[in-house]
């Protein structure tokens, strides 16, 4: 299935209609004084957080238009998650561990001028500015599957392009075995850095990781817009990694530095508990997580809380045949 | 001023109110997709925290009394006990249809296999229990035996907020704050623990002799 774009805009749409309605509650709630219901309905750290800064009237982000081709080979008839759900539950702790934290704290982020650099073990560094972005390579649309490993699965139409173009451009030489990124690192815009409280008590800048088999497989794309549109800044504007195989964490957001290097990179979510969360990362039903089992996800798309959403997980998300040769003679049981 | 019955009648009404609208106003916005980008987990959320607060709040009505020398506020206390484990019915309720859609297996497993619902499990079976006999009339037949089994509160509420810190994949805020409050709320029953906790000590010494 190709994207039906006038649903997508219904859905916008909607979008626009259930945050009014939900701003209305709050807002009526507010003038009745009713802070005892008030303060049942604050269920996150999200919600209490926008009580000390109140950004209801900020302005949002602007997106602008991409052209893009759509790729026949990449895409899927599974149902899409609405725009509006993509951009709006996200785990992005740079501003925030609630899930909404990101869309409500990050719409003032300064993705232009943006510079991003591929360096290292490499014959040519290369450095894109910001207009590169969208420019150097031709974009194409990729509907993706995004499973978290908090056992939740989104259906996402991106554009970008591929990682391995951008590695050529770099001429990697053959000592570099991986692949190491950076997130930004600007606490003055980004909350999360700052306090450790707002941050979940991460390490920062956010770093991940992937071999350089794994980089130059076809399916590693990096992103630049999705749903038609440039990235907003909570889903990782202007540029972010997506290796739909494995759990979201790996997809890291807002890249400034790739570094071609000779051995296994630190990564942030391993760093910060290497019992729960391994450097592969590969979505793996049989491997379950010590707070989550991982056979089975429920898949975030149109419908409440009624909708019976919950389907099985497959091994590398799906693209095993894509993937699963990268990793025969590694035993994924102890590589999680 | 003290409290007259006219006033604890009105109490009541507003705990009825404050409890119950959010209830319907968060379910109907999770029924018709209004509550963000996973429903599910707001309302797991939302009902957790809410159990947790209630269950503080009504933790807090016994020093409030003794302080002010309001005898009668005491009524309101079953009232709020019984909100919070009607929150945290509906916790459990919508982890199991919502979140597992009645994958009976994995509820087990998960019960047995992951610390955070084990534990979880502990302070949802001492609430119930709490719940049953929370009627005047058990309250009597059971006497000085009541007292002792709704001294579980405390576990309970110790429970839960373990239960709290260890579902958060990482950052500790917001649990910490909810430890904050607890152990606040049973430093004024310091006396009462640390005798019960004697008497403990006391009859298992005896038991080795
Ligand atoms: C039968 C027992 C229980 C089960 C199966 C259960 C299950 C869960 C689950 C699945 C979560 C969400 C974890 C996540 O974010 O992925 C959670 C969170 C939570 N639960 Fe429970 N729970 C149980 C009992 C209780 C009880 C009795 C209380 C309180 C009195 C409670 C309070 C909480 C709180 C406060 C949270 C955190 C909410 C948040 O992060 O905003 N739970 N529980």
């Amino acid at each position: 299935m190709l994207i039906r774009s006038k649903s997508s805009n219904d859905l916008t749409e909607n979008h626009v209609t259930d945050e009014s309605v939900y701003k209305d509650r709050r807002q009526l709630l507010k003038k009745m004084g009713f802070v005892g219901a008030g303060a049942l309905l604050a269920q996150s750290q999200s919600q209490a957080f926008s009580l000390f800064g109140d950004d209801d009237d900020e302005k949002a982000f602007e997106q602008r238009a991409l052209k893009h081709t759509k790729s026949t080979i990449y895409t899927t008839d599974e149902k899409l998650t609405p725009e509006f759900k993509v951009t709006s539950h996200n785990n992005f702790y740079e501003f925030g561990t609630g899930k909404s934290d990101p869309s409500s704290n990050a719409q003032q982020f300064k993705v232009d001028p943006w510079t991003i650099k591929i360096e290292g073990l490499v014959e040519q560094p290369v450095e894109l500015g910001y207009d590169d972005l969208f420019s150097a390579f031709d974009l194409e649309e990729r509907i993706y599957r995004l499973r978290c490993v908090e056992a939740w699965s989104m259906v996402i139409p991106w554009i970008g392009f591929p990682l391995s173009k951008l590695l050529e451009k770099a001429k990697p030489l053959s000592s570099a075995k991986y692949v190491a990124f950076d997130t930004l690192y600007d606490p003055k815009q980004m909350p999360g850095q700052r306090s450790r409280f707002v941050g979940g008590g991460v390490q920062y800048p956010y770093v991940e990781g992937l071999t350089v088999e794994e980089a130059m497989n076809p399916l590693a794309l990096m992103s630049v817009g999705l749903y038609g549109k440039t990235l907003p800044p909570q889903n990782g504007a202007p540029i972010r990694l997506v290796v739909p195989w494995k759990y979201g964490f790996k997809s890291i957001k807002s890249v400034v530095r790739i570094r071609l290097v000779s051995s296994e990179p630190p990564t942030t979510w391993k760093r910060l508990a290497s019992n729960e969360y391994g450097f592969y990362a590969n979505v793996n039903p049989a491997v379950s997580h010590p707070r989550w089992s991982q056979a089975r996800e429920r898949r975030i798309t149109t419908g409440g809380l009624l909708d019976r959403n919950r389907i099985p997980t497959l091994p590398f998300n799906g693209y095993a045949d894509q993937v699963a040769h990268l990793y025969r003679s590694l035993d994924l049981r102890k590589f999680y | 001023m003290r409290l007259k019955a006219l006033h604890i009648l009105l109490i009541k009404v507003v705990i009825h109110l404050a409890a119950l609208t959010p209830v319907l106003l968060t379910y109907w916005q999770a029924v018709n997709d209004q509550l963000g980008g996973d429903p599910v987990k707001a309302i797991i959320h939302f009902t957790g925290l809410g159990a947790v607060k209630l269950l503080l709040i009504s933790l807090a009505i016994t020093p409030l009394a003794l302080r002010f020398k309001q005898g009668l506020l005491i009524n309101v206390r079953r009232l709020l006990g019984l909100y919070a484990y009607f929150y945290a019915v509906l916790h459990l309720a919508s982890y199991l249809i919502f979140e597992l859609q009645f994958e009976w297996g994995l509820f087990i497993k998960e019960i047995i296999e992951r610390p955070y619902i084990t534990v979880g499990m502990a302070a949802f079976i001492i609430l119930t229990s709490l719940a049953l006999t929370s009627t005047k009339s058990i309250q009597r037949k059971l006497g000085q035996i009541w007292q002792k089994l709704h001294n579980w509160v405390y576990l309970a509420i110790i429970l839960a907020v373990v239960h709290f810190y260890w579902s958060v994949k990482s950052g500790i805020l917001e649990p910490a704050i909810y430890a904050g409050l607890t152990i606040i709320l049973l430093s004024f029953r310091k006396q009462k623990l640390s005798l019960a906790l004697k008497r403990r000590a006391k009859n298992k010494q005896k038991l080795k002799k």
